[in-house]
């Protein structure tokens, strides 16, 4: 599991994520929804390690991820955000091959070889195996990051906004994909998301931030209710259910 | 319709293609390297034979050792900086040398300098300098989120920021006594070859380094938030760099003087002409090629044109082009 | 509460006291005697009135023409190009003066000074329009990247006039052109800074116009104005005023980049009134260059291109690092 214990980050005077505890990473989805600047990306930052903690800690299967060696955490944890620009001309087997560097530091073995074309084959890339990332639609661009991190062969899988950008086909595909690499391959999904009717029908659980904080977290019936998204998002929102998810109607 | 088929085609045998596409350019370049060199040491020979063969030996001896500085150091602080316009010198990294050799000799005068060992100094020097340029280089790009077209414009305002401290306090020196001095420093360091040795053992020593950050380096390329995400130890890796990125510009510098852009024009060409992410193709032919430029350029306008001593003005013309083309260029950032 | 203060005639009345005390202090250093007891004793026709006349007089308007002129220049080019960061010295256009001087001094030496100008100007003009074109062309115009791209058409430019300058032994004089030098200005050899002060007094009373210029053709167009025009003038008076400065007394780099900069800071973006201040200021901060590099190791001088090259550059990185902080 991936504990977070008082967890803080502030910038100047204000705490964008304010003494967080809590246990992230059970069988499936988890979705973490809020408004703007409620401290979702910082919070997965920091899983992450891309920003330092101020105070608190967080530990993944009991390693802490601001003391432990990065390759052991990397073996455990992949992560993707979304600014995927590079500079480097790189085809999508060597991005996808990156995903074997927490395990063999750049050296490929055979092992190697069956992760990555079992990746590839996983998000169905075969026809552009070979093909430069800059020559790829942004579905592609994204499917490809998604196979490095699936290569990389951990048990957590934390995506910040993974949604961004795609049109609505992307946006669905993206979705019953990470549902089916939690349900077939045992992922553990940690995903920030804005549209939480996507939310509410593809997670396990959901956890709701406001200004800092952990609202609320729960299945997605507990969650996605008129009360909650009032406090959280400041709106009075309709919840109505279809096919056993809860569905918010905001656009009336 | 055939294009489309024809990329189809390419791309099914891209991984390939790929792998002799680097070997054929390693080797070309290798070929033309050896061509040069040969050239410039053999051909139009007046006078004795051994003395000139030997005196340009040392020559040579110098360029291989820029090129291989100036190569490694660009390709390294594009890769740390995520970026293709940026180069080391351009952040004002020889000014800056030049500034150092003169604070001491306003602190100590000039008389206390000459009488020092100049290896002694030379090794101050560029402990000094590397100390100086990593701290500077650590204060400015792990700033987040800054663009990288402000960092190369703080760069070249640092550089006339070191130009003009230098400048003014050459003119603090006593007038007389400057001149005695700036003989005394350049002349020591015209192809010595003491110096020569150093610089070729700083530049070992820099390379096992290399060797040892080895294929973290490759990771970088995805950016900072992925190589993380891969378990490279970011900020120390970057650290690294840099001390390296420093030591070499320094070595370079204090053989040659400043080449400001030579490191931007291999470094693109070759990835241009490698297409290939790792820096085990990347660096060797970004050297290759600036080898090709330094020797050839002075066989080219030594020999050709008669025209002595301005290869470093001719880079500078060059390279700003190259420069203005790349930043007019789409997806430079 | 500066704002406030900067914004009422008195205060400018202030600055422009201040500017002429500095001046009077300009006067009175140096190695020779004069002082105003000399004066006095001498009378009209002594040593210290006539050189009073000759060099001191000279040099102290030479510096308070040269500064005002070439802070404004810089202002102009600000406003039409609408970046805070440029001004000739990083737009090419001081290198393609320095540039045109060389080939004018190589292949027609006896031309008058005033010939010797014209050329100059003509092609800081070539040199300038080089740099709006280029800056057409960038894909992304962000506001560092246009000095950025002026900076290193400067250097191509500079490497030009290097190479040639080498080849005809002629590096010692390039050096004095880069690098503005008051010390060796006299009566009969400052003369055409004057032309300098007239250009820039044309920019003030077109200072609205070239405003809207700078908020691009079809802005411009829509309120009845022709840009063509009015960007031909802007940049024929930043070409002047550079060239003349570079031809008379040396460049002086970063002037004009920094003037206008702390003036807005201090003052906000009215061009109207921010003009005067501008070209206060910019006298101001060139007699303080030239006293410091006069005292500081006095009896010997250090150029106000020196001094001002470190002051301009430092103050050019804050402000600089300051606006990066701003946007985040």
């Amino acid at each position: 599991m991936i504990v977070l214990q008082s967890v803080t980050k502030r910038y100047a005077d204000t705490a964008v994520v304010d003494d967080v505890s809590i246990e992230l990473g059970h069988p499936g989805i988890t979705s973490v929804i809020g408004a703007n600047g409620a401290g979702k990306s910082t919070l997965l930052s920091m899983i992450g390690r891309l920003l330092l903690i101020d105070s608190g800690t967080i530990t993944v299967d009991g390693l802490d991820v601001t003391t432990t060696r990065g390759a052991l955490l990397a073996r455990r944890l992949a992560v993707l955000r979304q600014d995927n620009h590079l500079t480097a001309r790189l085809t999508v087997r060597d991005l996808v091959a990156f995903g074997r560097f927490p395990h063999g530091r750049g050296r490929l073995g055979p092992s190697d070889r069956e992760a990555i074309d079992r990746a590839i084959d996983y998000l169905d890339l075969d026809p552009v195996g070979g093909r430069f990332l800059d020559e790829l639609s942004g579905g592609q661009r994204q499917r490809a990051f998604l196979a490095m991190t699936l290569a990389q062969d951990t048990e957590y899988l934390l995506l910040d906004e993974p949604l961004n950008s795609l049109d609505l086909r992307h946006c669905v595909q993206t979705m019953r994909l990470l549902r089916r690499a939690a349900d077939d391959l045992g992922k553990r999904i940690v995903l920030v998301l804005h549209d939480i009717n996507f939310a509410a029908a593809y997670s396990d659980r959901i956890v709701a931030m406001r200004a800092g904080r952990i609202h609320v977290a729960g299945k997605p019936t507990e969650v996605i209710t008129t009360a909650v998204l009032r406090q959280v998002y400041g709106l009075d929102i309709a919840v109505d259910e279809f096919g056993g998810h809860p569905m918010a109607i905001y656009h009336l | 319709m055939p294009t489309d088929t024809l990329s189809q085609a390419v791309t099914g045998v891209a991984p390939f293609v790929r792998r002799h596409r680097v070997c054929f350019w390693i080797l070309a370049l290798t070929g033309v390297t050896v061509l040069l060199v040969t050239a410039y040491l053999f051909t139009d020979v007046t006078g004795s034979w051994d003395y000139v063969v030997q005196l340009r030996t040392r020559k040579l001896a110098a360029m291989l050792l820029v090129a291989v500085a100036v190569a490694t150091a660009t390709v390294l602080f594009q890769t740390v900086t995520e970026n293709r316009i940026l180069t080391p010198a351009i952040m004002g990294l020889d000014a800056l040398y030049v500034l150092i050799q003169t604070v001491v000799v306003y602190l100590f005068g000039a008389s206390a300098l000459a009488a020092t060992d100049p290896v002694l100094r030379w090794t101050v020097e560029i402990v000094v300098l590397v100390l100086f340029a990593t701290a500077l280089f650590q204060w400015i790009f792990t700033g987040a989120g800054r663009s990288i077209h402000l960092l190369v414009l703080v760069g070249v305002l640092f550089g006339v920021l070191f130009r003009s401290v230098t400048h003014l306090l050459q003119r603090m020196i006593d007038p007389a006594e400057f001149v005695v001095l700036q003989d005394a420093f350049f002349a020591s360091f015209s192809v010595s070859e003491r110096l020569l040795g150093l610089s070729a053992v700083t530049i070992t020593f820099a390379a096992a380094g290399l060797v040892l950050i080895g294929r973290q380096l490759d990771v970088l390329v995805l950016g900072r938030a992925h190589a993380i995400g891969l378990g490279v130890h970011h900020r120390q890796l970057v650290a690294i760099v840099f001390a390296l990125v420093s030591v070499l510009v320094a070595v370079s510098t204090a053989l040659v003087g400043p080449i400001t852009f030579l490191g931007l024009i291999v470094a693109n060409l070759a990835y241009h002409l490698i297409g290939s992410h790792r820096h085990w193709h990347t660096i060797p032919a970004a050297i290759l090629l600036a080898v090709i430029f330094l020797v050839g350029g002075h066989l080219l306008l030594e020999r050709v044109f008669d025209l002595g001593t301005v290869l470093a003005v001719v880079i500078e013309f060059v390279g700003g082009i190259f420069f203005l083309i790349l930043v007019t260029r789409k997806g430079t950032r | 509460m500066i704002r406030r203060i900067g914004a009422t005639p008195g205060a400018l009345v202030a600055g422009v006291a201040l500017t002429a005390a500095l001046a009077l202090v300009s006067v009175f250093v140096g190695v020779a005697d004069v002082t105003p007891g000399s004066l006095l004793r001498g009378g009209p026709d002594g040593e210290a009135a006539l050189l009073l006349a000759a060099t001191r007089l000279p040099r102290t308007i030479a510096l308070v023409l040269a500064g005002a002129a070439s802070a404004i220049a810089g202002l102009i080019m600000q406003m039409l190009v609408r970046n805070r960061f440029v001004e000739p010295s990083t737009t090419g256009t001081t290198e393609a003066a320095a540039l045109g001087l060389l080939v004018v001094t190589v292949s027609a030496p006896g031309l008058p000074l005033t010939g010797k100008m014209a050329v100059a100007i003509g092609f800081a003009l070539v040199g300038t329009a080089l740099f709006l074109l280029l800056l057409r062309r960038l894909p992304v115009r962000t506001v560092i990247l246009v000095p950025l791209v002026g900076i290193m058409l400067g250097s191509v430019i500079g490497a030009v006039t290097t190479f040639f300058a080498y080849r005809l032994d002629l590096l010692q004089t390039l050096d004095t052109w880069l690098t503005g030098d008051f010390s060796g200005v006299l009566r009969g050899r400052y003369e055409l800074l004057w032309v300098a002060f007239a250009a820039t007094a044309a920019a003030w009373v077109a200072a609205d116009r070239l405003t809207v210029a700078g908020l691009g053709r079809d802005f411009t167009t829509n309120l009845g104005m022709h840009y063509g025009r009015l960007l031909a003038l802007g940049v024929t008076i930043v070409a002047t005023v550079a060239s003349v400065v570079v031809v008379t007394v040396g460049a002086i780099p970063f002037l004009g980049l920094i003037v206008p900069n702390i003036v807005s800071l201090l003052l906000g973006d009215n061009a109207r009134r921010t003009i005067p201040w501008v070209a206060v200021v910019g006298a101001a901060f060139v007699l303080v260059c030239d006293l410091i590099g006069r005292v500081l190791r006095y009896p010997y001088e250090i150029p106000l291109g020196v001094v001002a090259g470190v002051v301009g550059a430092a103050v050019f990185l804050y402000l600089l690092l300051r606006s990066s902080e701003h946007a985040h």
